[in-house]
């Protein structure tokens, strides 16, 4: 080899290594390797449903198996869950009861996402909102209801709207990490509430058993069809963001500024101003559905009034690729599953923790398939043949 | 047989989507060898080497190294092979030290950093490089970051060495540096490949150059038997006229008037100090530098998107200190700007040329919803003028090639009509023929008596289509001249921070 | 004085399980991955830590059964976000929902099947995972109490943040962990094997965390299982990989600081501050946040969160 030769004239160090990468080139003597990722070209909308519904499939084959470990007949718990969900108009609307504060802060969680801004405080902003509305709620309750829920609505929506604005004033003033931040807000707020139950709000009458008071039967929501009217609020706004976010001028802005804060200011947008006002509606429609939960469920301020739902959220507007429609599907699947589980403690004496196994297990499973939409796996090309 | 070959690429084909970026390519190169792989931006250099260096495997073909047939799955197996590859974006971890960047990932046991550091500045005086080993690389230059690169690849005992693209960041004077420490691997012994599109670079340090066309290798000469002219008509496939046209318009009334403007970066920094320049309608100025002399800074000020720290922008008399971007076209001044960062600052890569056209107009209708109309209009005459290659006015256009980007930029930069137009770097990645595409439009423009900044990299290409050239060198003016006055050793002088004229005293 | 040491022992017996999740993290963190499933992987800790006492009577395979656990959850993660590249923080809150309901369900599965309804670790096991009692030492004044009468997990979690931050900052698989954090790129480059290290570091740092659950199983719960026993403190050790400036040895104090917060409520006489305990349990996450706000504002580029944390690593990505 003419290197070798000529390196003999420079120093040892380099004629040591002449010897270690005559070793090296035995030791990568091997084949390449069996499994490969490759990216693939970008898949037609047909594709990509028919991929997310097979992973969807494939997923409930998983959770399916997990079943079968505790030893039960999976199709027949699932078809308990489905039933579970949907067996008669009480259970239809306790499903529905569980998904509406879902609904409403994954479209709210879905504003932040799409611009980039990664808000996993809806948890903080759910509560903030409760917060807010519980205010009107405990001291206000006799007002007439028809300017009472609208007060408890828009304090609901400036409570979490305040809470989406603070990462968000931090994050315009000195990029403080908005990721870190919102999920600091989250358990303050929930430290909130329990400063306020145990304190200001406490329940004169619970005996001494930590509690905020029921609210009065002028506070709570009314039904409509035997659900609290939260559900109109929902879709209504499951309508408003799609319009809101395809036609508007504020839609167009926020989804340049989500792909590069630097073209929204080339374009002349005032990126700061963008920011502050998506994160208010997006911490303001998550307070709106503390609103709901805490007047239109729980009747009272608790402590579990968020409930991980702001996490949930996350999730779900994840998987549903930030579309209100796809938002609107992807919750309801979620409330069948968590109101399913609930029957089968009940039926099968399956704790209703199960619901957060196999919700845990099916997610897993779709969260992995996304990755076919962009990537596959090339198998290594027969011996010979390629190279 | 072939063991005369320190590297061999026998049939290399690689595909990207539907883009075959390398196909079927042969290359070799010698131990004690320059080899100037030569090709417009797109030909698939760049992905020849990433096969080189275990980044892209390759679809079909083989690698050999000393004669081996081989795999290389990562880069860690190409540096066991001695193949040491120095990127034009360099891989550098920016909060470590020189010296923590050049161990990393070496096989060797981590030794005591008082002897580390001996042997790095033994290595450095080896082959006459200067760094501090202790320097953090976010304080460091362009130039020292590109040494922190080239000892990487030295510590490893690398007898392989690619470099992509070394001198696009660099002033004339430093590609003779850099040049000197590749003559001098050759002469150790070394296999040298250097990755380049410019024709004069070939021709002054390359033993042997490999010309890819489209993917394909087209041919592989001698360089003591070529010229100019014949690696480009390889290079392009047909002949070409390398020259660029510099038409020759009355400098018209003062469109730019800037005086001592000064900006700030947010540590404090000046990024530009005390700049004074007028720059006319009809006149194209173009702005020479070493990356981040200020050029950015100046694009940026001038158009609003960053505020000046002191000083006057006016645009034909308008007084636009301190003017956001909004405020300025809201004055009534007809600005365009083509930012370098195409797909991160002009453009919305995920958004369809329509969408796109609405950056500039989607304020200018009433209410709260947008009119997409108009915009379809736009966007299909630039479609149609431009001769761009879409699937359609709303597919994404992050999908298109960068040429077709460009063009779409441009294109709507130019629909506004501007009485001003800042260009940064409008042919980077660009091939030729879009190149001269772009440069039309710009002597196009300069024709109806728009005046025009041209920031550019290429020295060579400054020089022959401005009207004026200003040199920045860390964020001041060390000289504004008429490019027919200059040469480019002049510019290179001016770029580090000297004026040339002291070229003739010492 | 008394009063005053055993505040010390209690904060120093409150801030161990964060230090586990904490240190769990940093490795996790350092090595790019933004893991928000610590509160998951310390439940699984907790259950099988639990269990594994419970049914085996050994506290050693205790402790390694709630790092098994604890590594098998990251294992999920790790799966998922380097091989199939999702997203960290979807997988994260995932692995959380998964961790926190499968201990759950599996201690509910227990005690249904249990004799009397409870579940209780054997007392030999509870003997060797209580306090020290070293012959001479722990018998001292003050120093025997203030060093040497805290159980095993106390040790171990300080052995184990030495380690890791000897590992993270003075050994060259450490440096390549470093450089895969912040530009994995950068490393890949420079002849790094990335997604391997990038799983040792998962994997590894989820079995950090598993113990921290175990702590709050066992110790905590002194030994009867109790359902949600990990109880946010996963989230408290997220915050605490910040307040320490993801440095291990700072989490060693840290934790000590945010134990503090947590037992404050109980050891600051009402009549002397009359601050509500809800102020007491906000403080570690008002802290965090302050202290988010402050490293934004100084803007340091050490020092802070590992600039690739969060984003997935694909070579073929242009």
């Amino acid at each position: 080899m003419k290197c070798s030769q000529s390196l003999k004239y420079t120093d040892a160090q380099q004629s040591q290594q002449a010897a270690v990468s005559i070793m090296d080139i035995k030791a990568s003597e091997r084949k390449e390797p069996l499994i490969r990722i490759v990216k693939r070209n970008e898949l037609s909308r047909t594709q990509v449903l028919a991929l997310r519904l097979s992973s969807a499939v494939m997923a409930v084959a998983a959770g399916g198996l997990f079943i079968l470990m505790l030893g039960f007949n999976p199709f027949m718990i699932y078809a308990s869950i489905v039933s579970g969900a949907f067996r008669s108009s009480v259970a239809l609307q306790a499903t529905i009861k569980i998904m509406i504060p879902l609904l409403i802060s994954s479209l709210g969680v879905s504003l932040a996402f799409k611009m980039k801004f990664w808000n996993i405080g809806a948890e903080g902003q759910i509560i903030a909102g409760a917060i807010f509305a519980s205010y009107f709620a405990l001291y206000h309750g006799l007002w007439p209801r028809q300017a009472l829920i609208p007060a408890m609505l828009a304090a609901g929506i400036v409570g979490g709207g305040i809470w989406g604005l603070i990462p968000a004033i931090f994050k315009n003033k000195f990029n403080t990490n908005e990721t870190l931040f919102t999920l600091m807000l989250n358990y303050i707020a929930l430290n909130l509430i329990v400063f306020l139950r145990d304190g200001p709000w406490a329940d004169p009458e619970s005996g001494g058993f930590p509690k905020i008071a029921r609210f009065v039967p002028n506070v709570q929501l009314p039904k409509l069809f035997g659900v609290q009217i939260g559900w109109i609020f929902a879709l209504a706004l499951a309508v408003f963001l799609h319009v809101y976010m395809k036609r508007s001028k504020h839609g167009y802005e926020i989804s340049v500024v989500g792909e590069s804060a630097s073209t929204a200011e080339y374009a002349g947008m005032n990126v700061r101003w963008i920011v502050l006002r998506t994160m208010f509606l997006s911490g303001g429609i998550c307070g709106a559905a503390g609103m709901i939960q805490a007047a239109g469920s729980d009747y009272t301020l608790a402590q579990s009034v968020a409930g991980g739902v702001g996490f949930t959220a996350i999730i779900v507007a994840w998987l549903a690729d930030l579309s209100p429609l796809g938002i609107f599907i992807v919750s309801f699947l979620f409330s069948v599953l968590s109101k399913g589980c609930s029957v089968m403690q009940s039926t099968y004496g399956i704790s209703t923790y199960s619901s957060n196994v196999l919700q845990g297990v099916i997610l897993f499973f779709v969260l992995g398939c996304e990755f076919f939409i962009r990537h596959r796996f090339a198998l290594r090309a027969p011996e010979g043949e390629a190279h | 047989m072939d063991a005369e070959y320190a590297i061999e690429c026998r049939g290399i084909t690689k595909t990207f989507g539907t883009v075959k970026a390398n196909d079927g390519i042969d290359l070799n190169a010698r131990f004690g060898e320059i080899l100037a792989l030569l090709g417009e931006n797109g030909s698939g250099k760049t992905t020849l080497m990433n096969i080189l260096s275990g980044i892209y495997h390759p679809d079909s073909g083989s690698v050999h190294v000393s004669g081996k047939a081989l795999h290389i799955n990562s880069p860690s197996d190409a540096i066991g092979l001695g193949i040491g590859m120095i990127h034009q974006h360099f891989k550098l971890v920016e909060i470590m030290s020189a010296m923590d960047n050049i161990i990393l990932g070496a096989k060797d046991k981590l030794q005591k950093p008082s002897s580390l550091k001996r042997k790095i500045l033994d290595l450095c005086d080896l082959y006459g490089l200067k760094i501090d080993p202790e320097k953090k690389i976010y304080q460091m230059s362009v130039s020292e970051r590109q040494t922190v690169e080239i000892l990487k690849v030295l510590y490893r005992n690398a007898r392989i060495l690619i470099l992509d693209e070394p001198t696009a960041v660099l002033t004339p004077q430093e590609t003779t540096g850099l040049f000197l420490i590749l003559r001098k691997m050759k002469e150790k012994g070394c296999c040298v490949i250097i990755i380049t599109h410019k024709l004069n670079e070939v021709l002054e340090i390359s033993d042997r150059v490999t010309i890819l066309r489209k993917g394909k290798s087209v041919a592989t000469v001698l360089t003591a038997e070529t010229n100019e002219a014949r690696l480009a008509e390889s290079m392009v496939g047909r002949a070409v006229n390398l020259s660029i046209k510099r038409p020759l318009v009355e400098r018209g009334k003062p469109a730019l008037e800037v005086k001592n403007l000064t900006s700030l970066e947010p540590d404090g920094r000046k990024s530009l100090s005390n700049l004074n320049f007028t720059l006319y309608s009809g006149e194209m100025l173009g702005v020479a530098g070493i990356a981040g002399s200020g050029q950015k800074a100046l694009c940026e000020t001038l158009t609003g998107l960053s505020k000046a720290h002191a000083g006057e922008i006016a645009y034909e008399g308008v007084n636009c200190m301190g003017k956001s971007a909004a405020e300025i076209s809201k004055l009534g001044v007809r600005l365009a700007f083509v930012p370098e960062d195409r797909l991160g600052m002009g453009l919305v890569g995920s958004m369809g040329i329509a969408d796109n056209m609405l950056l500039k107009t989607y304020k200018s209708g009433k209410g709260a919803f947008i009119n997409r109309k108009p915009a379809i209009r736009q966007a299909e005459r630039i479609i149609e003028s431009l001769d761009i290659q879409t699937p359609g006015v709303d597919a994404p256009i992050r999908m298109l090639s960068g040429g077709n980007i460009q063009k779409v930029l441009l294109g709507r930069e130019i629909e506004s009509r501007p009485k001003v137009l800042i260009v940064a770097y409008p042919v980077r990645g660009l091939d030729i023929n879009t190149s001269y595409a772009i440069y039309d439009l710009l002597n196009e423009q300069k024709r109806n008596k728009t005046a025009i900044i041209f920031c550019g990299e290429d020295i060579d290409v400054l020089l022959e289509i401005s009207d004026r050239i200003m040199v920045l060198s860390d964020g001041r003016i060390t000289g504004i001249e008429s490019a027919a006055s200059l040469t480019k050793e002049d510019v290179g002088l001016m770029m580090a921070g000297m004026d040339f004229r002291d070229k003739v005293q010492a | 004085m008394d009063y005053f040491l055993s505040f010390i022992a209690a904060v120093i017996l409150a801030g161990t399980p964060i230090l586990f999740g904490t240190v769990g993290e940093i490795i996790n963190e350092k090595a790019g991955n933004l893991n928000l499933g610590v509160e998951g992987m310390m439940a699984l800790g907790a259950c099988a830590g639990f269990m594994a006492g419970y049914l085996l009577g050994n506290p050693a395979l205790a402790i390694a059964a709630s790092f098994l656990a604890g590594a098998a959850g990251a294992l999920i993660y790790a799966v998922l976000t380097v091989t199939f590249m999702a997203n960290q923080t979807v997988v994260g809150l995932t692995l959380t929902i998964f961790g926190v309901g499968f201990s759950n369900f599996t201690g509910e599965y227990m005690l249904t099947h249990s004799a009397n309804n409870t579940l209780k670790i054997p007392e030999n096991v509870m003997r060797a995972l209580g306090g020290l009692n070293i012959q001479g030492l722990s018998a001292l004044p003050i120093a025997g109490k203030i060093l040497f009468s805290y159980n095993i997990f106390v040790y171990l979690g300080i052995a184990v943040a030495i380690i890791a931050g000897y590992y993270l900052k003075r050994t060259k698989i450490g440096l390549s962990v470093r450089a895969i954090g912040e530009n994995p790129a950068a490393a890949d480059a420079a002849g790094i094997k990335v997604a391997p290290l990038k799983y040792l570091n998962i994997v590894v740092g989820g079995g950090i965390c598993g113990i921290g659950g175990a702590y709050a199983s066992i110790i905590t719960c002194g030994g009867v299982w109790m359902s949600n026993s990990v109880n946010g403190l996963g989230w408290i050790a997220v915050a605490l990989v910040i307040f320490a400036s993801w440095n291990p040895i700072k989490a060693i104090l840290g934790s000590y600081v945010f134990g503090a917060f947590s037992i404050l409520k109980y050891y600051v006489p009402k009549s002397y501050i009359p601050a509500p305990n809800a102020f007491y349990d906000m403080l570690p996450f008002l802290v965090t946040a302050l202290i988010l706000v402050i490293a934004s504002i100084r803007d340091s580029k050490e020092n802070s969160q590992p600039a690739g944390c969060g984003i997935n690593y694909f070579r073929e990505e242009r």
